[in-house]
C-alpha cells in the first residue's frame, strides 16, 4: 500500500519521527478500512501501523487504531481530512505521554536442543509464552509496550528469527488517577 | 407510490429521484442501468441523452452551478462510469452538488470481471464526497435521500451511487423492496459521521469584526464559498457597511458586482494587478470561502506577507491547509458574514470607530489608474483581438447571461474582460481545469433556464474535446451559444513555451483549416458563422442573439500571438507579478 511504510524503512528514517496514535471510531461500512488508507495514500501521508478491529457495538462501528510518523501541524490536516469522511464517527488523538498502548508480537525463532531452554527463559523473562514447538524451531508469542517489543525482538535475532509479525498497536487514554471531586477542586485552583 | 407499497428496485431509484425535485437527469443508457431507464418513460423527470457520458457530469455540474440545486447524471456501468470519472474530479474540487448514478453487474458478479464491470466506487472513492456501492434494494430510498443530503449540505460535492442490476431488475426477487421514504431526521441519525457545522464560533466572530474595524488597510477575498452559501448579499452588506474592497476570485466571479465601486475582480496567476497587489500589501485579508489555491497564491511565504488572516470555511480542513488563520471561523459562508455584520454594527453602536483606511483608498485607486487591463488594439490585416471579440459580446448581450468557459486563455480573458454583475452567472472548470468543460456545462446551465442566453466562450482545442453535445443541444432543444476564440493553438501551453521555454513550440499548433468549424457546427443542426474581420464581430454577434430555435456557434479567427497579462508566474511570488508589455514602467512604485 503506497501510504504505508515498514516500521524500519519508508520517509524521514534518519530523523527520529514522532508517532502519533489515532484511534478512529468508524461505521461498520464495506470499504471503510479502503477509505482511510486510501485518503492517507492520497492527501501523501504515512500510516506507521494500523489495527482494525470491531467494537463492543460491533454491529454498527468498528475501531481503526493508526499509527503516524507526523509533525504535529500535517496531523491536524490528517485528522480534519478524515473526520470529512462521511463513516468516520469519531477521532481521538493519543499523546503517547498519555495513554497506554499494547501490541501482540509472534515469531518463529531457530532454537536446536541446545539453546531452547536459553530462548525459553528469555521469552519467560518478557512474560510471553510459547505457542508451538518443532523439532528445532519455536514458536512464541509477547505481548506488551511497543518499545519492548523492539527490546524483545533484538534478543532473539541472535538466535535467527524465522518470521515475525507484529500486530501494530492499540491505545487507550491513561485514566484519571483522582476521584472526580478533587479533579474539579484542582482545575478551579489551577484556572 | 404508498408507504409499504411493494416495489423493485429501479421503480424506487426514479420515484426517490422524484420525491428529491429533479427535474432533469443528463445520461446515456447501457446493459446494467436498463431497468432503471424502463420506468424513466412514465416519469415527470426529463431526460437528457447525451453524446458521452463526460458531457452528462459537466451538463449536470452546469445545472448545479446556476441552480445551486444539484445536478444528476445517470450513466451505465464499465466504460460508461469511466468516462464520468472527470466530470466528478471537476465537482469535486470545485465543490459542485451532483449526485450521480452509475450501473453496477450483478451483485453475485461483483469482482469476476464480468464484462462492463470495473470497481466504480474504488476508483472515484477520491474524486467524491462520498460514494455507495447499493447491496440491497431496501436501501434504495434511504440512500437516494442520503445522497442528496451529503452532497448538497456542508461544503457541497458530488455522491456516487452505483447499483448493481440485480437490485433494480423487477424480474429478479433481489430487487423487492416495500416503498417508504425516510424523514429527515431518520437521514440525519443514520449519518452518525456528519455533522456539518454551520454557525460560526461567537467568540471568533466578535474577534473578526474587532480586527476589520481595527485594519487600515482591509481587503476580502471572496472564494466560491460566497455562491455556495447563498451569501452574495451579505457579503454586499458587509463590504458597504465597512466600505471594504472585495477581491473575487475565478470561483466568485459574479459574487459581487464588477460594476460596484468596491470591486477589485480577479486575484491570482492572471489576476489584474490591483487585485494581485492589494492581497500582498494589505494588512487584514478577510477570507470569505476561499481556499488559498496556488493559482491564487503564487509562491506561498511570500503571499500577503504583511496580513493578518481571518478565514471563514464552511469546511475545517482548509483552515490551516495552505496558511495558518489568525481568526479561523468555521461555517456557513452567509451566516458567519451575516453574524460579522451584526458584531461590527454592534461595535459600532456601542462607540467603536473604524480605522482610516482613506490612504490604502489612494493606493489602491493609484494603481487601478496605473495599470488597467490592458490589450494592443487591432493591426487591419491581421487576426482579431480575443479581448476585442469579448468585450463586444459582453456589450451585446442581456446583464443577466450565463457565460460558461473552458480551460486556458480565452478562459482566462474571460473571467478578466467580462462585466460579472449577478451571481451565478459565470460557469466554469476552475479546481480541475478541464477542457471540454463549457460546451456541457452551457447546455446543462440552459436546461436550467431555457428563457435566459447561455453564451459558451471555448477554446479551438477545447471545443473538439466535448463539441458533439451540440448534437444533444440540438435533438433536445436546448439552443446555447458558443463562441470559439480560435487561434489555432492550444493558446495557453503555448503562451508558456513562448515565455518560459526560449519560443521552442511543441506539440501545441492545432490547424488553420480543419475542421472547419461552420461546417461541423452545421452538421450537428447549429447555426455556424465565422468570423474574420473586426467589422463583422457585432453584426454576427447580433445575428446569433436572434436564433433561438437552434444553437450556435462561432469561429472568432483570433491572433494567436496574444498573451494574457498580467501574469504570475508559477511558482514565483505575486509581487513578481508582469503586466502587459506597454505598461512595465509603472512596475514597483506605489
Ligand atoms: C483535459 C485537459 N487536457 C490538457 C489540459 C492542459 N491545457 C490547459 S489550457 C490548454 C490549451 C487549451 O487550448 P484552447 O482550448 O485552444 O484554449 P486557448 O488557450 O487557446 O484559449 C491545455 C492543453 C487541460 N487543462 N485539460
Ligand atoms: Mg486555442
Amino acid at each position: 500500500m503506497p501510504g504505508v511504510t515498514s516500521p524500519s524503512g519508508g520517509h524521514n528514517t534518519n530523523k527520529a519521527v514522532r508517532h502519533h496514535t489515532l484511534v478512529v471510531l468508524v461505521e461498520n461500512q464495506p470499504g471503510v478500512l479502503a477509505r482511510v488508507a486510501g485518503l492517507f495514500a492520497r492527501r501523501g501521508f504515512n500510516i506507521y501501523s494500523l489495527a482494525v478491529a470491531p467494537t463492543d457495538d460491533d454491529e454498527r462501528f468498528s475501531r481503526i487504531t493508526i499509527v503516524v510518523d507526523v509533525e504535529s501541524s500535517p496531523l491536524e490536516q490528517i485528522t480534519k481530512q478524515l473526520f470529512k469522511l462521511i463513516n468516520v464517527v469519531k477521532i481521538s488523538e493519543l499523546d503517547p505521554d498519555d495513554s497506554v498502548e499494547r501490541e501482540l508480537m509472534i515469531a518463529t525463532v531457530k532454537a536446536d536442543p541446545s539453546v531452547r531452554s536459553q530462548v525459553i527463559e528469555l521469552v519467560d523473562v518478557f512474560k510471553g509464552s510459547v505457542i508451538d514447538v518443532g523439532f528445532d524451531e519455536l514458536s512464541i508469542a509477547v505481548n506488551g509496550e511497543p518499545d519492548k517489543l523492539d527490546d524483545v525482538e533484538e534478543l532473539l535475532r541472535p538466535y535467527g528469527i524465522v518470521e515475525l509479525q507484529r500486530t501494530g498497536r492499540v491505545a487507550l487514554p491513561k485514566l484519571e488517577r483522582t476521584p472526580p471531586r478533587l479533579k474539579s477542586v484542582q482545575n478551579r485552583v489551577a484556572n | 407510490m404508498e408507504p409499504n407499497e411493494p416495489t423493485n428496485g429501479g421503480a424506487a431509484l426514479i420515484r426517490a429521484l422524484e420525491l428529491e425535485g429533479v427535474e432533469v437527469i443528463f445520461g446515456l443508457p447501457g446493459g446494467a442501468i436498463l431497468p432503471v431507464y424502463d420506468p424513466i418513460i412514465e416519469s415527470s423527470i426529463r431526460h437528457v441523452l447525451v453524446r458521452h457520458e463526460q458531457g452528462a457530469g459537466h451538463m449536470a455540474e452546469g445545472y448545479a452551478h446556476v441552480t445551486g440545486k444539484p445536478g444528476v447524471c445517470m450513466v451505465t456501468s464499465g466504460p460508461a462510469a469511466t468516462n464520468v470519472v472527470t466530470p466528478l474530479a471537476d465537482a469535486y474540487l470545485d465543490s459542485v452538488p451532483m449526485v450521480c448514478i452509475t450501473g453496477q453487474v450483478p451483485y453475485a458478479a461483483i469482482g469476476t470481471d464480468a464484462f462492463q464491470e470495473c470497481d466504480t466506487t474504488g476508483i472515484t472513492m477520491s474524486i467524491t464526497k462520498h460514494n455507495y456501492l447499493v447491496s440491497d434494494a431496501r436501501d434504495i430510498p434511504r440512500i437516494v435521500r442520503e445522497a442528496f443530503h451529503i452532497a448538497t449540505t456542508g461544503r457541497p460535492g458530488p455522491v456516487l451511487i452505483d447499483v448493481p442490476k440485480d437490485i433494480v431488475d423487477p424480474t429478479n426477487p433481489r430487487s423487492a423492496l416495500d416503498w417508504y421514504w425516510p424523514t429527515d431526521e431518520e437521514v440525519i441519525a443514520g449519518l452518525p459521521g456528519y455533522r456539518p457545522t454551520t454557525k460560526g464560533h461567537p467568540r471568533k466572530i466578535k474577534e473578526a469584526a474587532e480586527m476589520i474595524l481595527a485594519a487600515e488597510r482591509p481587503v476580502i477575498y471572496a472564494g466560491g464559498g460566497i455562491l455556495k452559501a447563498r451569501a452574495a448579499e451579505a457579503l454586499k452588506e458587509l463590504a458597504e457597511l465597512t466600505g471594504i474592497h472585495v477581491v473575487t476570485t475565478l470561483m466568485a466571479r459574479g459574487a459581487f458586482p464588477d460594476d460596484h465601486e468596491l470591486c477589485l475582480g480577479m486575484p491570482g496567476m492572471h489576476g489584474n494587478y490591483t487585485a494581485v497587489m492589494s492581497f500582498q500589501e494589505t494588512d487584514l485579508l478577510i477570507t470569505l470561502g476561499a481556499r488559498f489555491d496556488d493559482r491564487v497564491t503564487g509562491k506561498l511565504d511570500e503571499f500577503a506577507s504583511k496580513a493578518k488572516v481571518i478565514h471563514a470555511d464552511i469546511d475545517p480542513a482548509e483552515l490551516g491547509k495552505n496558511r495558518a488563520p489568525d481568526v479561523p471561523i468555521v461555517g456557513d459562508a452567509r451566516l458567519v458574514i451575516e453574524e460579522i455584520v451584526s458584531a461590527i454594527r454592534s461595535l459600532l453602536e456601542s462607540g467603536r470607530t473604524q480605522a482610516d483606511t482613506s490612504a490604502w483608498k489612494q493606493t489602491i485607486s493609484g494603481w487601478q489608474e496605473k495599470h488597467p487591463l490592458h490589450y494592443d488594439q487591432h493591426v487591419p490585416g491581421e487576426r482579431l483581438k480575443p479581448q476585442f471579440v469579448l468585450e463586444t459580446l459582453r456589450d451585446n448581450t442581456p446583464s443577466d447571461t450565463i457565460v460558461c468557459s473552458g480551460v486556458g486563455q480565452h478562459q482566462m480573458w474571460t473571467s478578466q474582460y467580462w462585466h460579472f454583475n449577478h451571481p451565478y452567472t459565470w460557469v466554469n472548470s476552475g479546481g480541475l481545469g478541464t477542457m471540454g468543460f463549457s460546451v456541457p456545462a452551457a447546455i446543462g446551465a440552459k436546461a436550467a433556464f431555457p428563457d435566459r442566453m447561455v453564451w459558451a466562450i471555448d477554446g479551438d482545442g477545447c471545443f473538439q474535446m466535448t463539441a458533439q453535445e451540440l448534437v444533444t443541444a440540438t435533438v433536445e432543444k436546448i439552443p446555447v451559444k458558443i463562441a470559439i476564440l480560435n487561434n489555432s493553438y492550444l493558446g495557453m501551453v503555448r503562451q508558456w513555451q513562448e515565455m518560459f521555454y526560449d519560443e521552442r513550440y511543441s506539440e501545441v499548433f492545432l490547424s488553420q483549416d480543419v475542421p472547419d468549424y461552420k461546417m461541423w457546427a452545421e452538421s450537428m443542426g447549429c447555426a455556424g458563422f465565422r468570423v474574420d474581420s473586426p467589422e463583422e464581430v457585432l453584426p454576427t454577434i447580433q445575428k446569433a442573439n436572434e436564433i433561438n430555435d437552434r444553437p450556435v456557434v462561432i469561429d472568432f479567427r483570433t491572433d494567436a500571438a496574444e498573451k494574457v497579462f498580467p501574469m504570475v508566474a508559477s511558482g514565483k511570488s505575486n509581487s513578481e507579478v508582469m503586466v502587459h508589455p506597454s505598461q512595465v514602467a509603472g512596475i514597483g512604485e506605489f
